[in-house]
């Protein structure tokens, strides 16, 4: 069972709640949000704009984009906007957005009120494809006290759903299936209105940073990670930026692993190293990796790295939308490159084709798909080249077992 | 003068990198690569002349 766990030094105020005791996280009801100092009313929303942007907070969906710019690229353009909660969490290795909406959905609900302020929309959305979820949003919306019209749309769960222009695309009634960009949601978004699309960890923040200027700083700073891998225990943890990935792994009995897994299936594979890394934005984009949406898979010893990158391209490949020819052919060739490598029977020039290919592809979807699976195939060539070498000869026996496509060796269960 | 490919509609004909070989190369399974996004005044008529070839309108300009 998946653990919760708060890392944050002492009296930081943070998203995850855990009842006294142990057992079951139950649902926050209004009545306890509002007596958590939750709803406050927001007279001067640019004072809340320009705290956001004083303290730095970054999205918390992937792009890690700074949310006071997005705010106000929403606010500027010309329209009324509308704001969305993302919480459709694409990647199987997640379960913070869910976990969130499931248990706390009026900091959520806080937060869109807020942004809606911020931005000065009309009206809301929360997005979502867990049907626990929608349930605990739908009993929060009829609770709460304030707040502009919003509606819920359900999607189906997909690993491209979540991505903003999908989203936007879904709001309106069609697939779930990302658009090229230009134009980006906050210039022609929902019905055709500038729409800020955020992940609801950043909203959850915003709420949060509201409630509790003095502490802001902490509150911008922290991140929600979910910690899994084939030893150890899964978690979903909440941690203060610039913690080493070691005292993360240490957390939940990953002590022994090897290498990592960055960013969910984004930030790519990492060896040698990975102990010293910090857990933020820049210092993993330094490093080479991303952190994504702070999903993080330990490899042991025994795992084979090269049977990890196989899995994950393999899922991508699966999961690719099939709009983008560049894509469908690109995941494609990747995966089936990588499992040629595992079954011994590539060819003495698939590195380098791998490496070409995960240079030329990258930016090149109208989603990121592709540069996962490119960053994935990348990172294995540079961080395990012998491991990646020793496959030329049968025996590996990490990759004894059937390889699967559908990811199941990244889900982690919703705490 | 910006370049801009749409990838969702990008369907590897190849018909543009011809006119235009400084700003679009052709990738290892023929689907266009945009070399440059931001064309030089110099390479405008490529650039033109590259949205013009594509079957599919998967290019087109921006400012």
């Amino acid at each position: 069972m998946t653990g919760v766990l708060s890392l944050l030094p002492e009296g930081r105020h943070g998203l995850l709640t855990r009842p006294p005791g142990g057992g079951p996280v139950p649902y926050e009801d209004a009545s306890r949000y509002l007596a958590a100092g939750g709803y406050t009313p927001a007279p001067a929303p640019d004072a809340l704009l320009e705290r956001i942007d004083a303290v730095g907070l970054r999205g918390r969906g992937g792009a890690g984009f700074p949310a006071a710019l997005k705010l106000r690229a929403v606010r500027d353009a010309p329209g009324t906007p509308v704001v969305v909660a993302n919480g459709e969490e694409g990647e199987p290795g997640s379960v913070k957005d869910r976990w969130l909406l499931r248990h706390r959905p009026h900091l959520v609900l806080d937060g869109l009120r807020l942004a809606a302020a911020m931005t000065g929309a009309g009206r809301g959305c929360v997005y979502l494809s867990d049907a626990r979820a929608e349930r605990a949003v739908l009993r929060a919306l009829a609770e709460r006290p304030a707040g502009p019209p919003v509606d819920v749309v359900r999607t189906l769960h997909s690993y491209v759903a979540g991505e903003e222009s999908a989203a936007v695309r879904r709001i309106d009634g069609g697939p779930a299936l990302p658009t090229a960009k230009p134009p980006r949601p906050f210039e022609r978004g929902v019905g055709g209105a500038p729409t800020l699309v955020a992940n609801v960890e950043t909203l959850a923040r915003i709420a949060l940073l509201h409630t509790w200027p003095e502490a802001a700083p902490g509150i911008a700073d922290a991140h929600l990670v979910t910690l899994s891998g084939s030893g150890g225990r899964p978690a979903l943890a909440e941690v203060a930026a610039g913690t080493r990935l070691d005292d993360l792994a240490g957390s939940c009995g990953h002590e022994k692993a090897e290498a990592v897994l960055l960013g969910g299936l984004f930030g790519g594979l990492y060896g040698t190293g990975w102990a010293d890394l910090p857990l933020d934005q820049d210092g993993l984009r330094t490093a080479g990796g991303a952190l994504g949406c702070g999903a993080l898979y330990f490899l042991r010893p025994e795992d084979c790295p090269v049977a990890v990158a196989t899995e994950a391209t393999a899922y991508l490949a699966a999961q690719s939308a099939r709009q983008c020819g560049v894509c469908v052919s690109g995941t494609g060739a990747l995966a089936g490159a990588l499992a040629a490598v595992v079954r011994g029977t590539a060819e003495p020039g698939t590195p380098d084709k791998l490496r070409r290919w995960s240079r030329q592809l990258p930016g090149r979807g109208a989603c990121g798909l592709l540069d996962a699976a490119a960053r994935i195939a990348a990172s294995l060539l540079t961080h395990f080249p012998d491991r990646v070498d020793a496959h030329r000869y049968p025996g590996c026996p990490g990759c004894a077992g059937p390889s699967a496509e559908d990811g199941r060796r990244f889900l982690v269960a919703v705490p | 003068m910006k370049l801009l490919l749409d990838s969702t509609l990008c369907q590897g004909y190849g018909l543009c990198r011809e006119p235009a070989p400084e700003l679009i190369d052709l990738d290892d399974f023929g689907y266009a690569r945009l070399l440059e996004t931001s064309v030089p005044p110099a390479g405008e008529d490529a650039a033109r002349a590259a949205v013009a070839a594509c079957p599919n309108s998967a290019l087109r300009l921006g400012k």
